[in-house]
């Protein structure tokens, strides 16, 4: 028994996933490496999508069966070349992305890629916005609790950390309008902003989509106002979540590299604990945050999804859910290939700025 | 080291790989703080699983009823008297669907990570055993399918099997499902680097001379041996799996209320009584999900910090790492083997 537990893996390194290195070659090759793998995963994704997707039939009968005498079914069905055989179909569908069609959708009869990018600005928004707050929360709190483990600031931050994680998004954020709108009545309670800053805002030339930004823009305070009144809970929803789970991460690795020699000897030469903590012991530990914030984007996408339907923030989660309900397949199909995409190029981007900051990740 | 002693693992009883054991010597590892977040885990979880077990008992009405001898049950009714919990705006008894939500909850957690080991364990044995080609496409499938949110995948999943609709049965099956696409890829990711790793080790090499089979080695030598780290993955999927059928279930691809109760699609119901200030119908729901979900993750996250020596309590490091170095006694138990980790 005893040579088969000599070298057991360290648990961190079963669970967190190993990155894949590039063979030889400087930091050019390494990121063209890095590039041309996003392409194999998208593909992979897209045709996942696509047959998982087409494995109960076809999107119009989906979407409007029983609705339709059968007849009239078939010709629609026919019109839109669902009839032909998948792998056509499949291999035309892969055309039509590279051009950036993404299709009709079948409930409200829009263009999907019209719609992805009305939509996307105001998830780009509500993620920035979760992720300033995510940042803001979790990374001191995760120092203060690797400073004083083991004692009670590092238990009760733990505690929260796990609280956070175990509340789902959609409950925290019910908890939150209840309190601060319905109770409280401080905050709105639910979409992007008022009204009239609304109409005020897509009025303006060449919007971004993201509020705060063409408030500021137009430099109209008081809709800036608005919109970040409407912003702060699903913010603070999807933030807090996402805040534990890089406090936990934060405080992990500053407690791994507080333990090393060079803090030791940073300490004998009188550095105060504060920069150590901040400085020496938190720059290290910088590498596994990054990587796993670039797999917590695809968390804060999923998240998305459900605080968007809890504040009614019209993005593409709010809606991916009312097209799920209409079983629009066609357009949850172009809001999840969009999402593969995002997923894609964060991770490359990750990838990236590790090999940036820490030379040894690229050989 | 022989294939007769390799062999000897295959000899003890299955129990020692039950979930029971590691979380018995977790707790005698522990100290202080940890063994606290231990223990709150454990009641937590023994409380979710008491009532699952024990719904019928405890709940006052059906999770479907909508009156009893009186007549039927009034509206989002406040909480107090006949209803404890109060109402819904269906109609519905809180209390009770809350606590027969618990029996759903269970029962989707017991078929994904079932589901889930057995895909993903054997994927990930017969993947980095095998090795080659087919080793590459299923890695490069897992990773993309583990880099994408799992919430996603999860719903197209639920187009799938159910086309979004569900019964008791289809819909339990459907979420569960759902789920274990998801978390295929990480017992896959677990279970293929502990099998590349061991195929190096020279018991694999002597049952190879001796002439045991490809299958037999796999099943055998280097299952026994891979498997170890998967207690700690089962409790924290355990809890991500509650998370996702809430999820799904908030979203409208949850279980029909009249066929069984599930938190999330009461949460989802609850969402517009918010608005009017009307706070039972979504608030215990939702407590149950914390309470379950928290129970499950304190465990995991025991367990995963006592495994690992970076941030297992200090106290106790030094004794224990000499303790270990007379391991014969601790030959059956798998979790044991991790503190001789330098």
């Amino acid at each position: 028994m005893t040579t088969l537990i000599d070298a057991p893996p360290s648990d961190a390194d079963a669970i967190l996933p190993s990155k894949k290195k590039a063979a030889g070659g400087g930091l050019g090759q390494y990121i063209l490496v890095r590039f041309l793998l996003i392409f194999p995963t998208i593909l992979i994704l897209v045709t996942l999508v696509f047959f998982l997707m087409r494995i109960t039939g076809d999107p119009i009968t989906a979407a409007m069966g029983g609705r339709l005498p059968p007849e009239q079914l078939q010709e629609r069905i026919h019109a839109a070349g669902y009839d032909r055989p998948i792998f056509v179909q499949y291999f035309e569908y892969l055309g039509q992305l590279i051009t950036g069609n993404f299709g009709t959708t079948l409930s409200d009869n829009r263009q999907v890629s019209e719609m992805l990018t009305t939509y996307g600005a105001a998830t780009l928004e509500l993620s920035i916005n979760a992720l300033i707050v995510a940042l803001l929360v979790g990374i001191p709190l995760g120092m203060v609790a690797a400073h004083r483990r083991d004692h009670l600031p590092d238990a009760v931050l733990r505690i929260l950390a796990i609280l956070f994680y175990a509340t789902p998004v959609f409950f925290a954020g019910m908890l939150l309008k209840l309190v601060f709108s319905v109770w409280l009545g401080w905050l709105p309670v639910a979409g992007r902003a008022g009204t009239r800053t609304e109409l005020s805002l897509t009025a303006l030339q060449a919007p971004t989509g993201i509020y705060w930004l063409d408030a500021l823009r137009s430099g109209n305070m008081s809709a800036f106002s608005d919109v970040m009144s409407h912003a702060v809970l699903p913010a603070l929803a999807l933030g807090l979540l996402t805040a534990g789970i890089f406090l936990r991460l934060v405080r992990t690795n500053v407690i791994g590299t507080l333990g090393k020699d060079y803090v030791e000897a940073g300490r004998s030469r009188g550095v105060s604990e504060f920069r150590l903590v901040t400085k020496h012991a938190y720059k290290p530990a910088l590498i596994p945050i990054i990587t796993v914030m670039g797999l917590q984007i695809a968390v804060m996408l999923g998240g998305a999804v459900l605080t968007e339907t809890t504040f009614e923030w019209k993005g593409l989660g709010f809606q991916l859910a009312n097209y799920l309900t209409a079983r629009d397949f066609v357009a949850v199909q172009g809001i999840v290939v969009l999402l593969a995409v995002i997923v894609a190029v964060t991770n490359f981007i990750v990838d990236i700025v590790a090999a940036l900051i820490d030379p040894r990740v690229r050989y | 080291m022989t294939a007769e002693t390799t062999l000897e693992p295959v000899a003890n009883p299955r129990a020692s790989f039950l979930r029971r054991l590691p979380v018995v010597s977790h707790f005698n590892k522990s100290v202080g703080l940890q063994r606290f977040m231990l223990v709150v885990g454990l009641v937590l979880t023994g409380v979710f699983l008491l009532t699952a077990l024990t719904a019928p008992l405890l709940a006052p009405y059906g999770f479907a009823q909508l009156s009893d001898a009186d007549g039927s049950f009034p509206t989002q009714q406040a909480p107090g008297g006949k209803h404890l919990l109060g109402t819904t705006v269906g109609g519905y008894d809180v209390l009770s669907r809350v606590i027969w939500g618990t029996q759903t909850a269970l029962l989707v957690i017991i078929v994904a990570v079932i589901l889930s080991i057995f895909a993903g364990v054997i994927l990930g044995l017969v993947s980095g055993y095998i090795g080659g080609w087919l080793d590459r496409i299923l890695v490069v499938v897992a990773d993309a399918i583990y880099a994408f949110p799992s919430l996603l995948v999860a719903i197209v999943m639920a187009i799938v099997i159910s086309g979004g609709q569900s019964s008791l049965l289809g819909g339990i099956l459907a979420a569960a499902i759902s789920i274990t696409v998801v978390f295929i890829p990480q017992y896959f990711r677990v279970i293929r680097a502990e099998t590349i790793r061991l195929k190096a080790e020279p018991f694999v090499e002597s049952a190879k001379v001796v002439g045991a089979s490809n299958i037999r080695i796999m099943t055998r030598h280097i299952y026994r041996n891979a498997t170890r780290t998967l207690p700690l993955i089962f409790t924290l999927n355990a809890s991500e799996s509650i998370l996702t059928l809430a999820g799904l279930g908030f979203l409208g691809f949850g279980i029909e209320p009249s066929s069984a109760a599930e938190w999330g699609f009461d949460l989802n119901k609850a969402l517009a009584d918010t608005t009017s200030g009307i706070w039972w119908t979504g608030l215990f729901p939702g407590l149950a999900i914390v309470w379950t979900v928290l129970g499950l993750t304190l465990v995991g996250e025991s367990i995963n910090d006592l495994n690992d020596p970076r941030l297992r309590g200090r106290k106790r490091i030094n004794r224990k790492a000499a303790a270990v170095a007379v391991p014969a006694a601790s030959a059956g138990s798998g979790t044991e083997t991790e503190l001789s980790n330098p």
